[in-house]
């Protein structure tokens, strides 16, 4: 049975409260939960509590794990409806985007309704635990090791670049259970509470002067048998899969990663301050050129979400979308401080409004980076898609 | 963004028929026969039996009435062979300046003709080398029998072989259309060929005599209504010409050696055909979101069109000329096809509004 529209947005009507149908303006509105979550507004907090009773949060997952278990295209009348009244996603985190698709194809029953729920709600806060210092580009060449103790795995090794893990309650980690296969065949799924002994994390300070990533060690950690997602050495397969529902989150909302109405809006704004139209054509042409090969990719986005969703899963077509996402982004930044001029260069140190384009335009530049290089991801499209040989 | 049932079925059978009955041979034919019309008249005539000349025309008049998402789809189906055909003046153009703004006797006569594939009629808006409907020099005085044209038209598509004419004329300031028949005293063609061996026409009109009911309703909102159809069918035969080139292309990678490897194994080419493929996917999602927005008469269709056009213009050339640089001497050659989708893709780049006038537009449209 199709959802009831009308109920729907009565519903969120009467629901949504006036402060959540504000714009996102930063980092700082962004609900990501957890159990070290420090609610903005207590409407902030009413508005998770109310959409995840619903099973809203995470709409298509099944109602046992948290969601709504809705189809697709009824999960698409809530984003709609949502989209009207300008309503916030109620809750944003690696675990709906990342950890959820992964856990709903290959963990097993005692995992899901331990885990998904507590994601649905808002409960646990998750990050990704798969970079290290040796292994960026080349993922599969990790060297965090997980032996089996019998009852556990004893994990040491290194991360790094792990978003949030100082403010994340458990992670999601790729180790090597097998030295001695080949560097694909011996890599296993963990699930790790950072709660654990042996658990530690170390702030990085990035250029923009923000630390939202860190090291993370793992010294001697005791993790129990139960938290390995899939088989042994089989953890690949879902490490990939994951990815693929990274790329899409991170180019097709969900994360929130791009920002597609910042440069139209400024440039609207200079114009109109200007009594007219932009006064420098040339840097009018780059902008408007900017806008129509981001409505042109948005498109491509909204057609392969809705290919995907009739046909199966968006698979090695993430990389087509988070190249282009990522590098469209950039280029929208640099626009934006061109327009900006010297009021975009001032920093404050103390991410005031002062600093804040000049930030967003630094953060900006990991985006061809996080999830999978630019380089990466054309080599993804390449084999993948166009089968190109490797030699 | 889905198509439906019927326009994947519409897409699947243009892809064959054209394929079988207008390869690239027939259009090298044409070309070495230095045929007039610049189009085989089988060809149309088979296009017109698949309806496909009536493709926006309502079924009352002998149409399939599919709309502008099956207009695309067949011009870009028609790109891949480079199938040529009136399609775009005639099928596109004038069907949609008449369903729109004709008369019910100017429907009658002319409609049905034109899905029929019987009535070829070109369409005569630019006056200068850049497209501009904005600025009309031809004029068009009222006379007690109706009016008087005066003015001139370049490139004016399917020129040569037209049976009559809708052009674009002033009267005080007021732009409209007029339909003219080609045999009218006082109006001479001169046929050109551009680089694609398109052939068009440069119009005059020296005191034209026309019926007072030769004037269309709706003026220069109805020429912008018009224009937008034939820029989003144009992105679309765009995004043909790019993929048929891009397909082509690859499947040279895959097999050329050089270094005793394929070339295809290079990673510096392989990023490059990456890109380009995410280019080309984007201009075909910019087109078939604008065509169906247009379809759907949603008041931002324009800033659509105008962002597709551009899309697909600057894919289509860029694309294109990426695609014969892969193809290395070969590509130079007039023997290799790669060559005449470069050529095809600067036309239409440029037709109806090239990517630079259109993203001035576009900027105007968002307000800067
Ligand atoms: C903002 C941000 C957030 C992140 N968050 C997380 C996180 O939460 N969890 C996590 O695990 N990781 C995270 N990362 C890490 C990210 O996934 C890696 O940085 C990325 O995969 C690249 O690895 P690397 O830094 O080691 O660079 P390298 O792999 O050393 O790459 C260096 C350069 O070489 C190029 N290169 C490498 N291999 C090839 C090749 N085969 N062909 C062509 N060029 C190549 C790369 O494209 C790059 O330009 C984050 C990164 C950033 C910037």
């Amino acid at each position: 049975m199709a959802i009831d529209r009308r109920e729907l947005r009565e519903w969120l009507e009467a629901n949504c409260p006036a402060e959540m149908r504000q714009p996102i303006r930063g980092d700082e509105d962004i609900c990501w939960g957890g159990r070290h979550f420090v609610f903005q507004s207590p409407a902030q907090k009413l508005w998770l509590e109310r959409m995840a009773a619903r099973g809203f949060t995470v709409p298509t997952w099944p109602k046992d794990y948290g969601g709504a278990g809705l189809t697709p295209e009824d999960a698409a009348v809530l984003g709609d409806e949502m989209r009207r009244i300008h309503a916030r996603p109620p809750l944003t985190s690696f675990g709906i985007s990342m950890l959820g698709p992964a856990l709903l194809k290959f963990g097993n029953e005692e995992q899901k309704r331990r885990h998904l729920t507590r994601i649905a709600r808002g409960e646990i806060r998750w990050c990704q635990g798969y970079s290290e210092p040796g292994a960026g580009s080349d993922l599969a060449s990790l060297r965090t090791r997980a032996e089996d103790r019998g009852d556990h795995f004893l994990v040491n090794g290194q991360k790094i670049w792990t978003s949030y893990a100082d403010k994340a309650d458990w992670i999601f980690c790729l180790a090597r259970t097998d030295p001695t296969a080949k560097k694909h065949d011996g890599i296993s799924f963990l699930l790790i509470d950072m709660a654990s002994k042996g658990v530690s994390t170390k702030p990085i300070v990035l250029i923009s002067g923000k630390s939202p990533f860190c090291e993370t060690f793992f010294d001697n950690v005791e993790v129990p048998k139960e938290n390995l997602v899939g088989k042994l050495n089989r953890g690949w397969d879902i490490a990939k899969y994951l990815l693929t529902h990274e790329r899409g989150a991170i180019s097709g909302g969900g994360l929130n990663v791009f920002d597609n109405e910042a440069l139209d809006k400024a440039a609207r704004a200079a114009a109109k301050a200007a009594g007219g139209r932009l006064p420098d054509p040339v840097l009018r042409a780059d902008i408007a050129r900017a806008a129509i090969d981001s409505y042109a990719a948005a498109a491509t986005v909204q057609r392969y979400m809705q290919e995907a969703t009739a046909g199966g899963e968006l698979g090695a077509r993430s990389a087509v979308l988070k190249y282009d996402g990522a590098e469209l982004n950039k280029r929208r930044y640099e626009l934006l401080m061109s327009l900006a001029g010297a009021e975009g260069l001032t920093f404050d140190g103390n991410f005031g409004p002062e600093s804040e384009l000049a930030q967003r335009w630094l953060r900006s530049k990991g985006n061809s980076i996080e999830g999978g290089t630019s380089e990466i991801m054309l080599d993804i499209v390449a084999k993948r898609i166009l089968e190109l040989p490797s030699e | 963004m889905l198509l439906t049932e019927e326009q994947r079925l519409l897409r699947d059978s243009a892809r064959a028929a054209i394929a079988a009955k207008a390869p690239i041979a027939l259009w090298r034919k044409l070309r070495a026969e230095n045929d007039e019309a610049g189009y085989s008249r089988d060809f149309w005539r088979a296009c017109a039996e698949a309806g496909w000349a009536g493709v926006l025309i309502p079924e009352a008049y002998g149409g399939l009435d599919f709309g502008l998402v099956g207009a695309g789809l067949i011009a870009r189906e028609m790109a891949r062979t480079l199938a040529a055909s009136p399609f775009l003046s005639t099928a596109v153009l004038v069907a949609s300046a008449v369903k729109v703004g004709g008369s019910d006797a100017q429907k009658a006569f002319w409609l049905p003709r034109i899905a029929a594939g019987e009535a070829v009629i070109s369409l005569g808006v630019d006056e200068e080398p850049r497209h501009d409907p904005a600025r009309i020099g031809a004029t068009a005085a009222e006379t007690p029998q109706g009016w008087r044209l005066n003015g001139a038209k370049i490139c004016v598509l399917d020129g040569a072989a037209a049976d009559a004419f809708l052009v674009a004329a002033k009267t005080d300031g007021e732009t409209a259309l007029y339909l003219v028949e080609a045999k009218a005293r006082g109006l001479s063609r001169t046929p050109r060929r551009l680089v694609d061996d398109r052939r068009v026409a440069t119009l005059r009109l020296d005191n034209v005599e026309a019926r007072r009911e030769a004037k269309l309703a709706g003026g220069a909102a109805l020429i912008e209504q018009i224009l937008d159809a034939g820029r989003g069918v144009l992105a679309a035969s765009l995004c043909g010409v790019a993929e048929e080139a891009f397909a082509r292309t690859l499947a040279y990678l895959k097999q050329r050696k050089q270094f005793d490897r394929t070339i295809g194994s290079f990673q510096a080419l392989q990023h490059r055909v990456a890109i380009m493929h995410v280019n080309i996917e984007n201009a075909w999602s910019a087109t078939l979101k604008a065509l169906q927005t247009l379809d759907s008469g949603a008041a931002d269709a324009p800033l659509q069109i105008a962002m597709a056009k551009a899309k697909a213009g600057e894919v289509g050339r860029t694309a294109t000329a990426e695609c014969l640089q892969l193809h290395g001497g070969i590509g130079m050659t007039d023997e290799f096809d790669i060559g005449l989708f470069l050529k095809k893709a600067r036309v239409e780049a440029e037709l109806l509004g090239d990517p630079a006038y259109h993203a001035d537009r576009v900027a105007a449209m968002l307000g800067y």
